[in-house]
This record gives C-alpha cells, sequence and structure tokens, in this order.
C-alpha cells in the first residue's frame, strides 16, 4: 500500500527566543522488509541558519536546525510518499518467559536492536508497581512471549479509554493507568512498562496511521495525530514484533512508521530548547492518504 | 600488639604513648613490628621538639590561612549556602618517594586500561560481544551516553584527567577503591591543604624534601592548551555553577590556572562550533575542562530536564570541534559494577594482571557471582551496581544493612534474587591507619588517598602528592568525609632537597589569550554594583531618618515626614528594623558576588561577607534615634570599605567597566530623587540640608558657595557638578567614558546604542542651569537612566 502523508506542526512562542535550536525527527526512513520511502521533504518556517540531518542511536533520521535570528514562532512540515508493505502473518515461536530470560542475558550485542536497551527502566518509564501487577495478571505460566504481548496490548485496550484531552506529552504512565485514560503515547508506555516488569524487552515506535479507514471497516484512534505503538523483542527466533495497543492489532498495512526508541524521549518529533520566557502553544496537523 | 619496639617508641615519644597498631590494620607510621617507618622521623622528631603551646600555634596558623582565604566544605544536601570550616587534620600522611612511585605505575597500568574500556564502550563494544562484559551493565547504564556512540574525541582521547582513591590493605599493598573519571574533583582542594600545611609546618620540618604540587598543575594546563583548538579557541572550565558542592573549588582552580570559569548557559553553539557568550560577542571554545557531569550538558540531547547544560554541546562534538576533558560518557567507568571485569579484562586487552589490584567485586547479575553475594551477604557491602559513589559510603544509609525487613538471611536472599543486575557486592574494605592529632597526643584514624593524574604529551603524570580522607573514629571500615571526617595533605618525600617550583616558571612563561569576559559574569558584576549602591543609599536615608529623628525628638517634623515619604518609594518602612531594609539589596549583592567569585579577590570577598555579617549581628530592638543612626554609620563605613578595596585592586578590564556602571548609574539614580525630595519647589525649610547630608556633600558646598544651602545651590552641587562624584553629570561623564571602551562602541563611526542614550543626556547636563532641573526634567533623567540599563542589557548582558 502506498501512501501520501502531509504533516505540519508549529509553536507559538509568547516571546521571541534567541538562538534556538530544535531536533526534529519527522522523516520516515526504510525500514527493511516494512517500508520504503520513494520522496520526502521537510520544509521548515522561517529558515534556520543552520540544518542538517544526522541519524541518531537507533537509526532514525534527526535533523538538527539552528536559528541564530531571534524567532517568534516556527512551523515544520513533511511531505512524503511511504511504501508500506503487508507484513507476512507469522507463526508464533516465541519462547515462554523462563526461556526469554536466558535468551535476552545471552545476547552479546549493543546495536540499536539488541534486547538490552529495553529492559529495565528508561527516562519516560519508571517502573509501577500497579502496572506490574496488572502485566503478571495477563501472563499465566507456560504462555509464550508473542501471546502475553497480545494479551496485555489487548487488555489495555479494553480497560482504559482513548482521551485525547485527558492528559499530556508529560503525563507519567502510572498516572494514566491509575486513570485509565489516555493517548497512543500513555497507552504504549504503560504497555512497555508492563512488558518490561516481565522481563519482555519493549520499545516505542513513533509514525503515522492511515486517516480514513477502507470502505467497510472502522477509523482508528489516533488519526489525527502522530501514532505511537509499542515493539517488543520475543526471542532470538521471532526477534521483534510490533503491536498497537491503542487499537487492540499487531501494526500492520496502515502503520508508517518514524522512528523507534527506548521511549517517547528518544523520538520526540520536535524537541527544542529555548532561550525565552513566553508561553508556548502548538497546533499539528496530519493527513495520510493511500494513493 | 605489644611489641619491645613500640614501647621504646612510647617511651622516648610521649606523642605516641597512645598510638598502636591495630590487629589486622596496617599503619602508615608504624610497620608491621610497630616500628616507626623512617620516612616519618625526621617530621616525628620536629614535633616533638615543640611545646604543646607551640604546636597549637602551628595549627592555628593554618586554619588562619584556610580562613582567610576563603576555603569552606559545603555539607551536601542540606541548606546549599550553609559552609563549615575546611576540616584540615593538619597532620600529613607521608610516603617514601619510592612507594610512591609504585602506586604511580600501577596507576599509570590503570589509565591506560580504563582509556582502552572506555574507548571500547563508545566503539565496536568487543568487550561485549567477546563476553568479557555483560551487555546489561553497559545498556542499563545511566552513564552510557547513546548520542556519544560512534562518536571519537577529537584528541583521540576520552580521558585526560583521572582521581583514584586507593587505600592500603592489611597486608601492606594497595589497593584501588574507586576510579574518578566524570569530573573529579579534589585537586584543588589538595593545594589548598598543602598551602596551610606548609604554614603549619614551615622549616626546620622537612620541607625541602617534600615533592611540589605546581609542576603538575602546569603540565595539566599546558597539556590541554595543546589539544586540537579552531582558531584562537580558549580553554575554559565548565561547572555546574553555585549549587554545587564543589563550587569553591572550580573557582580556585579557575583562578590558579588563569582559566575563564563558564557555565552551561554561558556557552552556545553556532555551526557545530562552542561559542561562550561575552561581551565582546560570541568567541570560541576548544577545551572545557569538564566539572558538569555528562547528563546534565546537553538538555537535547542528553538529560532533556538538566537546566545547566548547553543545547547543541553533543553536536560540537559530533563535528570533533570541542574537547572535554574528560568526554562526555566517560562516566561510566565510575561504575561500581565494573570492578568485577576489570581485573579480567586488563589480562585481556594488556596482556598483563593489574599491577593495583581494585576492591573485589561481585556483579549479581550473574547466577554464580549472585550465590557468592548471597552465602556472603554478611561480610559484604551490598549495595546498587550503577552506582557511582565510592566503596565506604556503599551501604551507608542504603542497602540491607539499613532495612529492617531485610535482617533475616531468608529475606535478604530473596532481596538479592530480585535485585539481580541492580546490585552488586564488594569486599568491606579495611584501612589503613595514620596519626591524627586528638588534643595533646598522636591517634590513629583509618585514611584513603586520592590521586590525581593528567595525560600529557610525555603520558600521565601524577600529582606528586593529593588529598587524604581520614576516617572520624578509630575504626578502619567506616569512613566518611561528610559524616563528619577530615582532610590531610600528602606529602611524597624525597631522600635529598627538592627543587623549589610554582605555576609561574618564568622560562616556561605562556602568554594567555586576552581575557574576555562572559556576558553572565559582566551581569552579575552589573548588579552587584548597583545593589551595593542601592544599599548605601538606603543606608544613607535611613541615617538621615535618625539622626533627625534624635535632633527634632518627634517624627511629625516635616523633614523626617518627607525622608519617610522617600523611603517608603523605595517600599521601606522607616520604623523597620534596619536589617529588614537592608537585607534585600545586600543579600542580593552577595547572590551576584557569589556568582562570579573567581574574580574576586579574597579581601573583596571576605569584606563583603563581613558587611552582611555585621548587618546580621546588629541588634533587632536598636533603639530609634541616636543608637541607630550610629549603627548605620558602621555600615555605611563597612560599604565604603568594601567599595575601596574593589575600586583599589580590580584591574581596569571590562569586569570593572561592568561593576562601575552599575554603581553610576545607582547613584545618579538616587541623587535625582533626593534633589526631586528635597530641592524642587515646594522643599521646606532645612530639606536641601537633607539632600547635602544624603549625598555626602556638606563640607563641599561650604567650601564652594559659603552660603546656607538653597535649592539652586544643592541642585548645582548634586546635580550638575561635574567635578563632584556625587553628581548625576559627574556620573554619566564617568559612564560614558566607560561606554566608550566597551567592546563595539563604534561600528563604521556609529555610536552603540548605550552611547546613544548617554551622550545627550552628558550634553544636556551639562548646559543646563540649576533652576532648569525641575521635577520633570529629574524624572526625565531617571527615565533615561532606566534607558541605559535596558541598552547595557540587551547589547553586553545577555
Amino acid at each position: 500500500m502506498r501512501y501520501e502523508i502531509r504533516l505540519t506542526v508549529g509553536y507559538d512562542y509568547g516571546a521571541p527566543s534567541e538562538h534556538a535550536r530544535t531536533l526534529v525527527r519527522l522523516l520516515p526512513s526504510d525500514v527493511p522488509g516494512k517500508q520504503t520511502v520513494p520522496s520526502r521533504l521537510l520544509t521548515i518556517e522561517p529558515k534556520p541558519q543552520e540544518r542538517h540531518d544526522t541519524r541518531d542511536f537507533f537509526g532514525n533520521v534527526m535533523t538538527v536546525l539552528v536559528f541564530h535570528e531571534p524567532i517568534d514562532k516556527i512551523e515544520v512540515s513533511l511531505k512524503a510518499t511511504v511504501e508500506r508493505l503487508q507484513p507476512a502473518a507469522s507463526l508464533d515461536f516465541s519462547p515462554d518467559l523462563q526461556t526469554l530470560e536466558q535468551e535476552v542475558l545471552a545476547n552479546r550485542n549493543l546495536t540499536a536492536i539488541a534486547p538490552a536497551h529495553y529492559t529495565g527502566i528508561s527516562p519516560r518509564v519508571p517502573a509501577d508497581p500497579a502496572i506490574t501487577a496488572f502485566a503478571k495478571s495477563h501472563a499465566s505460566t507456560g504462555l509464550s512471549t508473542m501471546s502475553i504481548v497480545k494479551a496485555i496490548g489487548k487488555a489495555l485496550h479494553e480497560e482504559m479509554r482513548f482521551d485525547p484531552e485527558a492528559t499530556e506529552v508529560s503525563t507519567p504512565p502510572a498516572e494514566a493507568f491509575s486513570q485509565r485514560h489516555g493517548v497512543c503515547q500513555d497507552f504504549s508506555h504503560i504497555m512497555i512498562s508492563g512488558l518490561r516488569s516481565l522481563g519482555i524487552p519493549a520499545g516505542y515506535v513513533s509514525g503515522f496511521l492511515r486517516t480514513l479507514p477502507p470502505k467497510g471497516q472502522p477509523r482508528l484512534e489516533g488519526a489525527d495525530a502522530m501514532h505511537a505503538w509499542v515493539c517488543a523483542w520475543c526471542g532470538i527466533e521471532t526477534g521483534w514484533i510490533e503491536y498497537d495497543p491503542t487499537n487492540a492489532c499487531f501494526a500492520g498495512s496502515d502503520h508508517i512508521v518514524v522512528a523507534y526508541g527506548r521511549d517517547y524521549s528518544d523520538v520526540a518529533p520536535v524537541k527544542g530548547v529555548l532561550r525565552s520566557s513566553g508561553d508556548q502553544s502548538s497546533f499539528h496537523a496530519v493527513d495520510v492518504r493511500p494513493l | 600488639m605489644t611489641t619491645p619496639a613500640k614501647e621504646t617508641l612510647s617511651a622516648t615519644n610521649p606523642l605516641l604513648r597512645d598510638y598502636a597498631l591495630q590487629s589486622g590494620v596496617a599503619d602508615e607510621l608504624l610497620d608491621p613490628n610497630g616500628v616507626m617507618r623512617p620516612v616519618w622521623g625526621p617530621f616525628i622528631k620536629q614535633l616533638s621538639q615543640l611545646s604543646q603551646p607551640e604546636i597549637t600555634a602551628c595549627f592555628a596558623r593554618g586554619d588562619q590561612y584556610l580562613r582567610d582565604a576563603g576555603v569552606f566544605f559545603r555539607q551536601y544536601s542540606t541548606d546549599p549556602h550553609q559552609e563549615r570550616d575546611w576540616p584540615l587534620s593538619h597532620i600529613p600522611v607521608i610516603l617514601h618517594e619510592r612507594e610512591w612511585a609504585e602506586i604511580c605505575e600501577g596507576l599509570t597500568q590503570r589509565a591506560e586500561l580504563l582509556e582502552r574500556v572506555v574507548a571500547d564502550l563508545y566503539g565496536d563494544a568487543t568487550l561485549v560481544r567477546d563476553g568479557h562484559l555483560p551487555a546489561e551493565l553497559v545498556a542499563q547504564n545511566p552513564e552510557w551516553h547513546r548520542p556519544l556512540v560512534g562518536l571519537t574525541p577529537a584528541s583521540g582521547h576520552h580521558l585526560h584527567f583521572l582521581a583514584f582513591e586507593i587505600g592500603r590493605s592489611p597486608d601492606g599493598s594497595w589497593l584501588v577503591l574507586g576510579d574518578r573519571t566524570q569530573a573529579p574533583s579534589g585537586a584543588g582542594f589538595a593545594l589548598e591543604n598543602r598551602m596551610a600545611t606548609v604554614r603549619v609546618f614551615p622549616e626546620p620540618f622537612p620541607q625541602s624534601r617534600v615533592q611540589r604540587l605546581a609542576g603538575f598543575f602546569r603540565a595539566f594546563r599546558d597539556a590541554m592548551d595543546d589539544l586540537p583548538s579552531t582558531e584562537g579557541g580558549r580553554t575554559a572550565i565548565l561547572t555546574p555553577g553555585p549549587g554545587n558542592d564543589t563550587y569553591f573549588e572550580h573557582t580556585y582552580i579557575a583562578r590558579y590556572l588563569g582559566l575563564t570559569l563558564l557555565e552551561g548557559a554561558d556557552l552556545l553553539v553556532q555551526d557545530g562550533t562552542v561559542q561562550m557568550r561575552t561581551v565582546s560577542g560570541p568567541k570560541p571554545v576548544s577545551v572545557l575542562w569538564r566539572r558538569l557531569d555528562a547528563s546534565y550538558a546537553d538538555p537535547l540531547e542528553l538529560d532533556e530536564t538538566s537546566h545547566l547544560g548547553t543545547p547543541g554541546l553533543v553536536d560540537a562534538v559530533r563535528h570533533s570541534n570541542v574537547n572535554l576533558v574528560n568526554s562526555l560518557g566517560s562516566g561510566i567507568l565510575e561504575t561500581r559494577a565494573l570492578m568485577a571485569f576489570l581485573p579480567q579484562i586488563a589480562d585481556v586487552v594488556l596482556g598483563e594482571h593489574l599491577k593495583i589490584p581494585n576492591l573485589a567485586t561481585w556483579w549479581c547479575g550473574q547466577a554464580a557471582e549472585r550465590d557468592h553475594v548471597k552465602a556472603n551477604a554478611e561480610e559484604l557491602f551490598v549495595g546498587e551496581a550503577f552506582s557511582r559513589a565510592l566503596p565506604f559510603d556503599i551501604g551507608r544509609t542504603d542497602g540491607p544493612r539499613h532495612d529492617p525487613a531485610l535482617q533475616t538471611p531468608e529475606a535478604l536472599s530473596t532481596w538479592i534474587d530480585t535485585g539481580a543486575g541492580q546490585l552488586v557486592g564488594q569486599e568491606a574494605v579495611t584501612l589503613s591507619t595514620t596519626p591524627v592529632w586528638d588534643g595533646d597526643r598522636l591517634v590513629p584514624r583509618p585514611m584513603s588517598i586520592r590521586v590525581f593524574a593528567a595525560r600529557t604529551a610525555e603520558g600521565w603524570v601524577f600529582l606528586p602528592g593529593g588529598y587524604a580522607r581520614i576516617g572520624r573514629s578509630g575504626d578502619a571500615t567506616a569512613l566518611s568525609m561528610q559524616q563528619g571526617g577530615s582532610v590531610a595533605d600528602v606529602w611524597v618525600m624525597r631522600d635529598s632537597a627538592v627543587r623549589q617550583e610554582t605555576l609561574f616558571d618564568a622560562k616556561n612563561f605562556r602568554r594567555q589569550g586576552p581575557s574576555v569576559l562572559p556576558s553572565r559574569a559582566a551581569d552579575n558584576l552589573f548588579w552587584l554594583g548597583r545593589y551595593i549602591e542601592r544599599a548605601e543609599g538606603v543606608i544613607r536615608l535611613l541615617r538621615g531618618y535618625h539622626l533627625r529623628l534624635a535632633e527634632a525628638g518627634y517624627d511629625q517634623d516635616p523633614r523626617l515626614v518627607q525622608i519617610a515619604e522617600q523611603l517608603r518609594l523605595l517600599s521601606l518602612d522607616p520604623d523597620e528594623a534596619v536589617i529588614t531594609a537592608l537585607n534585600p539589596p545586600l543579600s542580593a549583592a552577595r547572590v551576584s558576588a557569589g556568582k562570579v567569585r573567581d574574580r574576586f579577590s579574597i579581601d573583596g570577598w571576605a569584606a563583603l561577607a563581613d558587611l552582611t555579617n555585621s548587618l546580621k549581628d546588629l541588634t533587632p530592638d536598636l533603639a530609634r534615634g541616636d543608637d541607630t543612626a550610629r549603627a548605620l554609620g558602621i555600615l555605611l563605613r563597612k560599604i565604603t570599605g568594601f567599595k575601596g578595596l574593589v575600586h583599589e585592586n580590580m584591574h581596569r578590564t571590562s569586569g570593572w567597566r561592568f561593576l562601575t556602571l552599575g554603581r553610576a548609574i545607582e547613584r545618579a539614580d538616587g541623587a535625582a530623587g533626593v534633589l526631586m525630595a528635597f530641592a524642587g519647589d515646594d522643599a521646606g525649610p532645612g530639606f536641601p540640608d537633607v539632600a547635602l547630608e544624603y549625598a555626602d556633600s556638606v563640607i563641599t558646598h561650604q567650601r564652594r558657595y559659603r552660603i546656607d544651602p538653597t535649592n539652586e545651590t544643592v541642585t548645582d552641587l548634586l546635580a550638575l557638578d561635574a567635578s563632584n562624584p556625587r553628581a548625576i553629570l559627574f556620573q554619566v561623564t564617568a559612564m560614558r567614558r566607560i561606554a566608550e571602551d566597551l567592546p563595539n562602541a563604534r561600528i563604521s563611526g556609529r555610536v552603540s546604542p548605550v552611547l546613544r542614550a548617554l551622550l545627550p543626556l552628558e550634553a544636556q547636563l551639562s548646559v543646563a542651569s540649576p533652576s532648569e532641573m525641575n521635577a520633570r526634567r529629574l524624572e526625565r533623567v531617571r527615565i533615561r537612566l532606566s534607558e541605559v540599563s535596558d541598552r547595557l542589557t540587551t547589547n553586553y548582558l545577555i
């Protein structure tokens, strides 16, 4: 399936910011077996004095922008064509949790896809006893890792209410979970926290969802904005799988990947540091259209 | 243990009557047979020849030096402004240079090993791939910073300045207790300890045989200057700021080495290079001696919650445009759990055993090691695997020993199983003891030594001496300076005399680049000037009030009413205590000064501290009138003393200019305010005298006009007199002259915005007559002055 993606994010600062520096992680790139990107273009308004692309540790494209002149707003627009490949249905060869633990420990790899990065805690995903208890209640002994991932994702979807007004980008997972509401970012952080508490390496995927569903299918939640879901490592044989807890499904041909990381802090689409005391406001618009 | 030798020792030397070996503990003064080590002989002999009062006087000299030098110790995690006296244990730790050379040889090997390990962890990670280091220990490590992976330092090296905490085992051999690789502190304190100890024990103590410290710092500074640099790039120290517990040391080292002291906000990254914000615009920085932990160094790519860092610093490293001493990310080498693997890694990487072993360590992420820790949990210190605290801090406040729920073997075992890779067990360290003065004799106390190393073109060089931490009690297993221990100088002794050297060797003199003033420092100096002058204005008004009160005897006197009105304009109440009125400007002055402490002379700092302390010492219930006026007079003399000290001693560089501009603006503004209140058309009888007194110009007026003060004569003297330092015009002219010397004062003939505000003001005042200077005109002058302040800020101070 081929998509045209258009996105605009903008920030209005209350007062001019001197020497603003911004990191943008919005450019999708090729993911072997998942997607190819025939064309992509990032436009910045006003024009920064410095701009260069680099790859971060996780292999995501990171665009560095520096403004030497004071700015009071910034607008970032993406236009891209992405070919999303239909993932092959996979059989479940994943081990149980005891075997998985051994496989994680035996891993002697430190590249971005090494499971070692995705266990324990990360900046936006601290341990939470309530989430741990929830995860444990869905991990009966003997179940395969993959079925546990699916069970926890499904259970979260059933218990949590999707509510774009309820949380903010900085809401901790524990708080969103205790209120049982939030957006894709909250669903994903809670699921990551739960999986890691069981010893399943889990990370964060940011990307896009097709805006309008194919005829006869319901519209997916989170299609109005950038989306997020979860990747989980299910042993040496299976490797990484991607699950969308907001929609209770494996990431499929409607999910377009932009960036991978341990949590939101690794993939934040626009990260900036201002020397300004003003308040800021933002807007955000996405359209993902099949071609 | 009692030996014949010991008996002889104490018999001949009453100072050592209570000094004895403890069973299973090595001692610095006594060899295992209880015989004094020969290297201590000359020192102990000299000490024994002094009487008790003489010894007390010696110690007092050292303490006096430290107080005068402003050396203090900040108790961490309590009140950040709580400073306590530097806890110097006056008796040095003495080692022979032969033994010292062996220590240095061992630590050189360790420095080399650490460099190879950190290069691998940020490079190909072969240590993990080959199974010498578990992936988890790196990937879960908060000091392994992913944005730095794959980047090679511009100089080719991660490590340039190291410290090692070492202690002596019961068998007499040395042991590494901890590696300090992130931002080692203590070298400045080692220097201060030496300065003080030299005063405590002058010749005929064996000073000439003690190795000097200055050469090490010179070598290190030269090595930093020799790192690859962009054109004109400077070397600076990057500090977290005054909130840090070792900030004093940062200011001290900056002054000693002549380096600029910068905070993260002083820097900006532009075109991939690091620039310092200065009053002359951005200036390149090539080397940052980092005293700031890496996590805080760049809020964009490292810890996003940091307020201390510089956005883009990692990007500058990525462009190989700056040298960080040490590299961002090198803090991972301090991880406690790493010690479990370094001995084996040394065998693999260097092909040799560690010459000085480190503390035996077991990481609980491995099954066999975990079982060992469980079986020996009683004898070991068990604590966080990823902690970077030194071993004797382990389990001090945390850990199983302090948790009532973990007092049974079963509970402990389950806790260790659950913690697994998060936990580490370390051998409980028994340190050697060294002599410490206890009232009237020497007693043994446990100690460890911090050894400093610097990378130079000739390899690693070591500070010949160091910084010893001394335990509070005789218990050789417990040691923590922050729990009330002390510190001591370390003497490395030669058999023959040592050549004198200081930091400033005339032959190898290197000229420093022209000094530039960071904008933040300029801003603090500017406001220091304003606050001090403001405080003086408040003192003068208050004193005027209380003098009149004493004279008139009742507070309905029109002059009193008018002064009270004037004080209320400054949000002050003449009836409130002096301390309430003066605390705001003086506290603000002290805060501003504290942020530029590296630019202050010791005397200047002491004078300011004296001023704020005398304010605190004032009795709150001082009687109104005469008593209060007298107390204010004392404060006035102290504030003038501080200003005089600054004025006399400060270099006429940019820093002095901004301080003076701040003072001038405030003084001119104060004069305008007082003239409006006391020399206006509606001024009552005696009002002009109040203005004269405020401006300390009574005598001048008498001599100059030979009549009683009138509105016109007072306005003439306090507004329009070009040679009266209390007059507005005088101060405006002074400001204009300074503004001419500021950077970018004129660009292609066009004057700077600051001069554009000052020049017309100066011209108007020069031609004005006293009768024209009515309240409206004076108000306009004040608006102009605040414009000057704003323009200074926008053009130089941010």
